[in-house]
């Protein structure tokens, strides 16, 4: 047992961190705000898992996985663009890139669509890691690729057709050899987790975008590409740093995409968290067009640093906390 | 048997995969920030000493390998097998070549060395860290030679071959380092 602090050089590099992103977000005039850690109800997303809490007198709550429902209310609010700098909870991650509890950068942004946001979060990412001489820039040209173009060109499958056997056909061949039952989009996850992001070009970025709409979240469905959704994620490397939406708001595709995701957790005997009744309310009341993105910023500051091992950037992680 | 599920997984855990004991030698939690989580693992055959990836839908469980150390002391060999026995117990086992492998050419007649036992039976046999040996040929060293650092075969009596310093003889006995193969020192 060891009580000191873990990561005595990393603490400064995140205090300066932490103020580069404010001055980026708040000279864009972007407004900080702060919500609940600890709510009634969590998303029913089946690929993150809340945190419970329970009081004393057994009330129950959860910690946040993300702020997005409370600043999703705020936009349908008025409250115009907005960011913040959150503590989020993930039920068991744990690894090299993984701490259950982990720091996360959210910010919404009205009128955009995805692209625009694209856009702005690199220039974020390419600001900030030149505001100190010590960090590690991301080296030479951004690579933009569609999620459907990366599948193709790499692997020969289509997302949106092909079958589990064809996915584990590509993925033999790959070296890739899975214990467990996996539906379409759990190969997807595994082929592009394990295969397709390992070969990214270290130390560049990568951004892919218009994911499948199966995996859409809270993505708007894309106008141009049926079938596909207005999502996309930032890579440093292989190193998965940022998720975005053009955000959904049609309060009819979100029910249903509840009931999906509810029948999702009930087939793969996942718990059926509290759904947060505020955020259906808040939607169907109208969320104005706007794009929205996290960031990991302890992945962020992994990168600038050079750590390949979060523990190193957080000075009490899981374990030692 | 128990079995372990992958939120269990770490290093040293013995299961049985493929119908073989395994060892994992190195286990990586990896999920997409919205999607499946998996465990990345890189498994040692405790039989055969492949080491392997495979790759673990979360939650997955598998089942646990019967697998003990057991320190024995290495009695004898009949040319077939090699013969432990359990200090307290004076229970014996015996060994063939295959599972011996390469720790045979170490294994001097009363060492105590740590057997793996798998269901009951012998699957491996690692030798002490550091044995004593008695070299039964290696060439004389010339005189002159020993400032240079030079080194030269020896046979030692188990038949194991080392590289020894110019200036240690036959005859004399060396300390070994089982875990490299390389000499230590002179006893």
């Amino acid at each position: 047992m060891n009580w000191r602090p873990g990561a005595p050089q990393a603490r400064v590099h995140r205090a300066r961190l932490n103020a580069a992103l404010r001055s980026f977000l708040t000279a864009r005039g972007l407004l900080e705000v702060e919500t609940p850690i600890l709510s009634r109800g969590a998303p029913l997303d089946p690929g993150v898992e809340s945190w419970r809490a329970v009081a004393p007198d057994g009330t129950a709550g959860y910690l946040q996985t993300s702020p997005e429902y409370p600043m999703k209310r705020l936009l349908a609010d008025g409250a115009g663009d907005i960011f913040q700098l959150a503590r989020v909870f993930r039920g068991e991650e744990q690894g090299p890139r993984h701490n259950p509890e982990f720091s996360m950068l959210e910010w919404y942004r009205l009128g955009y669509d995805h692209r625009r946001l694209m856009d702005e979060v690199l220039e974020l990412v390419q600001t900030v890691a030149g505001a100190d001489s010590a960090w590690i820039q991301p080296r030479g040209p951004v690579r933009h690729v569609a999620y459907a173009d990366l599948f193709q060109a790499a692997l020969g499958l289509d997302p949106l057709s092909c079958s589990v056997g064809e996915c584990m056909d590509v993925a033999q061949r790959a070296g890739l050899n899975i214990v467990g039952q996996l539906d379409r989009d759990g190969w997807l996850d595994a082929l592009m987790a394990l295969v397709l992001a390992a070969d990214f070009a270290p130390g560049k970025l990568t951004m892919v975008f218009d994911y499948p709409e199966s995996q859409a979240v809270l993505a708007r469905p894309c106008a141009h590409a049926p079938g596909y959704a207005s999502r996309f994620e930032l890579y440093w490397g292989d190193l998965e740093l940022a998720n975005g939406f053009h955000e959904l708001n049609d309060p009819a595709i979100f029910a249903a995409r509840c009931d999906q995701d509810s029948e999702r957790r009930r087939r793969n005997g996942q718990a059926i968290p509290a759904v947060d009744g505020f955020f259906a309310m808040a939607m169907r009341s109208g969320l104005p067009d706007s794009a929205g993105v996290a960031l990991g910023v302890d992945r962020l500051l992994m990168c600038l640093l050079g750590e390949t091992d979060i523990a190193r950037v957080i000075d009490f992680p899981w374990g030692r906390a | 048997m128990p079995s372990y599920s992958t939120s269990e997984f770490k290093s040293g855990l013995k299961i049985l995969l493929d119908g073989d004991p395994q060892t994992i030698v190195e286990n990586e939690f990896v999920k997409p920030g919205k999607g499946q989580a998996f465990s990345r693992v890189r498994v040692r055959n405790l039989r055969t000493g492949r080491v392997l990836e495979k790759t673990f839908k979360s939650g997955e469980s598998v089942e646990a390998a019967d697998v003990m150390d057991t320190e024995m002391q290495y009695l004898y060999t009949d040319g077939e097998f090699w013969h432990f026995m359990v200090p307290d117990t004076f229970e014996q086992y015996a060994m063939g070549q295959v599972a011996l492998g390469d720790s045979a050419q170490w294994l001097k007649e009363q060492d105590v060395c740590t057997v793996t036992l798998w269901n009951g039976e012998p699957l491996s046999v690692t030798p002490p860290n550091f044995v004593e040996l008695k070299i039964v040929q290696c060439d004389p060293g010339l005189r002159g030679d020993t400032a240079q650092g030079g080194t030269k075969p020896a046979t030692l009596e188990t038949g194991a071959v080392v590289k020894v310093p110019l200036f240690v003889e036959e005859g004399e006995t060396v300390k070994v380092d089982t875990r490299s193969g390389e000499y230590v020192s002179r006893v």
